[in-house]
């Protein structure tokens, strides 16, 4: 099975990967947005957000989803950050993972975003990149981590 | 000025610390060039032709005398014993070694300096009008709403990988001099029918290949909301903007293409759901950064007698009267005058300063400026709180360095980029240009007679020497592998602000000098009265010159 950070642990992933070119998603894959949203009970379900997929089609369903995996085809593509954010604020409260080709020095970021998992190209980097959550101890601003910025708290 | 807390420092040294690594792992060969590249680029790191460019932060221009010594330090010891200021008020080495730039980034760490964000698809050091605090324009100090930007913006999680590179400008005057309306947002203190001062915001105003000027996003804010208004614009650009070509990619773009209401609507929506909510500033924190920025303890002097003695001195020594005159300005406290360092002397590159100037200014600064100097975007120098019965050994001393040359504001006095003899993306070479139009216009009678003259360079399209603002505007270009010269005119970064239009067809390099004397001197025989360069062309328009220049030029 293949291996992935979740809260700050190195785990196995239950889920399936992503099957684009079939048309639907079995109830343990995740799913394409478009084989989502054909998918009659989201009750527990999985599902992929790629650059330029809003993440406005997930919102009335946020308490049903499981995961929520933001795709970075490019890791320069900073679009997920906004989606995860976005989904964390209006009460998203399930995994919300990083795949793709993002790099360890993102990191921080990904999860002061709101992300709790992520899931590495190479996965025998995961140990080297756990480091990588630990690069700062402090931030200016508010995030999904730290509610307040730092000049409420000083 | 602002003074690091612990937090501060934490974050700066943690950055440090978190590059040494990156760079190990690049030296190393366990990130790839791709992978480094943005990580290098955040923290100001360029590889150009001749050897890496390392492009050191000053936030909003703000520097004392510490760090002034400490650039002059690292400048030797790194570098080659000089250092540039940038058009973003930042300062520039052009030849350290990759390996050592975590430690010139430790060095840095240690008077509070850093290199985040000089560079790459994020948000920018944030600029504003070198005489903030001091003019007697202004409506309120824009530095301390700088320096929440500042630190809102330092390692914001969120906007690290926008589509494109991202500027921001405050300033606190009508007449806007940070330019405000070519940035990505641009922002102006502003009072309210009732008084108040709140935020006036213009977004997608803009450089590069597709020059263009803001619009006016909100024409009132509360300044509380600052930051959750600037992260709805920020929010609506990461997801809109362009991502597919890097020429399309600005904020510019975006505007233009949903329209400026549609824009303002969709930065309405991200708004609404952030409004209020913990980014809002408190006024606590408002309060916070002002004291940072309150007035330095000014002599009582008698501003009355201060200029008498002036007066008599500038009429003895008519050249320390000239410098008076071209490089001094009105200061709002009686007895004290602001002084621009010109840092364009013929023979040197436009905005270069060795060691030892740096060691001297850092002496003028703690003797004569209350330890504070500031860096400005057309790359000179500038000591605000001078008295004015000390200015004369002040320009002496400066005269024996090299640093009084009186040209502020002149045709002399050229914005202009590295260019090609360093930077990796020019077209074009930009410094010989300057050169030889600094030499060509020696004549300092003429060049006063001119007036006020503002002739930018770039070497490329990226326009990082601000050719599309300047009067007269200087774009290098590339025709079949040789260098070419673009002329455009009646461009402005004022108040007035616009974008300058293209002559015609390009120059040699060699011609160049012959074009601006021919533009000049179609000026100087229409101008009417008391008409600067700017009025003359807005009058006339852009046909009389294009007519001399390339009808000498057959
Ligand atoms: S304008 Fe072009 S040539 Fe000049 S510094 Fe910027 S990128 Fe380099």
């Amino acid at each position: 099975m293949p291996l992935l950070i979740k809260n700050g642990c190195i785990t196995e992933d239950t889920w399936q990967p992503v099957n684009q070119d079939s048309g639907h998603a079995t109830h343990d894959q995740v799913a394409t947005l478009e084989q989502w949203q054909q998918l009659a009970d989201k009750n527990g379900s999985a599902v992929q957000l790629k650059p330029g997929e809003s993440p406005a089609a997930l919102y009335d369903y946020l308490d049903q989803i499981a995961l929520v995996l933001v795709n970075f085809p490019a890791f320069a593509d900073g679009r997920g950050f906004s989606y995860a954010r976005d989904l964390r604020e209006r009460g998203y409260s399930g995994e919300l993972r990083a795949g793709g080709h993002f790099i360890r020095d993102q990191l921080t970021y990904l999860k002061r975003c709101g992300f709790d998992a992520f899931q590495l190209a190479d996965d025998k980097a995961l140990e080297d990149a756990l480091t990588s959550l630990e690069d700062f101890s402090e931030h200016y601003q508010a995030s999904i981590d730290q509610p307040l910025p730092l000049f409420r708290r000083r | 000025m602002y003074v690091y807390d612990q937090y501060d420092q934490k974050i700066v040294d943690e950055r440090v610390s978190q590059f040494r690594d990156q760079t190990n792992r690049f030296l190393e060969g366990k990130i790839t060039e791709a992978e480094f590249l943005p990580l290098r680029l955040q923290n100001g790191l360029y590889l150009q032709r001749q050897a890496p460019m390392l492009r050191i932060a000053v936030p909003y221009g703000l520097l004392n005398s510490l760090q002034l010594r400490k650039l002059a330090d690292i400048s030797r010891k790194y570098d080659k014993g000089y250092a540039h200021i940038s058009t973003r008020q930042n300062v520039q080495l052009n030849w350290p070694a990759l390996a050592e730039v975590p430690d010139i980034l430790e060095e840095l760490a240690a008077v509070e300096m850093h290199a985040i964000q000089t560079s790459g698809n994020c948000i920018r050091n944030t600029t504003t009008d070198q005489f903030a605090g001091v003019a007697c324009d202004e409506l309120e100090d824009p530095r301390p709403y700088c320096e929440i930007i500042r630190q809102w913006s330092t390692l914001h999680p969120e906007f690290a990988f926008l589509p494109r590179k991202f500027k921001i400008a405050v300033c606190g005057t009508e007449q806007d001099r940070a330019a405000i309306h070519h940035h990505d947002i641009g922002i102006e203190l502003l009072a309210n029918a009732q008084g108040e001062v709140g935020l006036k915001i213009i977004a997608g105003g803009g450089q590069g290949r597709t020059p263009a000027i803001g619009s006016v996003i909100c024409e009132w804010l509360d300044k509380k909301h600052m930051l959750t208004y600037l992260e709805a614009i920020l929010r609506v650009y990461n997801q809109h903007g362009r991502r597919d070509n890097k020429y399309k990619a600005r904020i510019k773009i975006l505007v233009k293409a949903m329209g400026v209401d549609a824009f303002r609507d969709a930065v309405a929506a991200e708004w609404t759901a952030i409004k209020d909510g913990p980014t809002t500033l408190t006024n606590e924190e408002i309060l916070r950064a002002r004291a940072f920025f309150k007035l330095p303890d000014y002599e009582i002097l008698d501003g009355e007698v201060a200029s008498a003695q002036l007066t008599e001195q500038t009429v003895q020594n008519p050249i320390f009267g000239n410098w008076i005159k071209r490089n001094t300005e009105n200061h709002r406290t009686p007895g004290y005058r602001i002084v621009t360092i010109s840092l364009k002397a013929t023979g040197f590159a436009p905005g270069d300063i060795s060691a030892e100037q740096l060691e001297l200014l850092a002496d003028l600064s703690d003797t004569y400026s209350f330890g504070e100097a500031r860096s400005t975007h057309q790359q000179n120098l500038v000591l605000a709180d001078v008295p004015t019965a000390c200015l004369l050994e002040f320009w002496e001393r400066l005269q024996a360095a090299g640093l009084a040359t009186p040209n502020i504001g002149y045709l002399t006095d050229i914005i202009c980029c590295p260019g090609g003899d360093y930077c990796a993306l020019a077209n074009a070479k930009s410094l010989p240009v300057a050169e030889a139009i600094q030499s060509r216009f020696e004549d300092l009678d003429y060049v006063y007679d001119l007036g006020p003259l503002e002739l930018n360079i770039s070497g490329c399209m990226n326009a990082c020497g601000h050719h599309h603002i300047g009067h007269i505007g200087v774009l290098g270009v590339d025709k079949k592998g040789q260098e070419f010269y673009q002329v455009c005119l009646g461009g402005s970064q004022a108040k007035d602000a616009s974008i300058g239009k293209i002559l015609g067809p390009s120059f040699q390099q060699a011609d160049m000098p012959d074009v601006i004397d021919t533009i000049l001197s179609t000026y100087v025989a229409l101008r009417q009265e008391e008409e600067t360069f700017l009025d003359t062309y807005r009058r006339v328009g852009i046909e009389p010159f294009k007519e001399r220049v390339y009808a000498s030029a057959n």
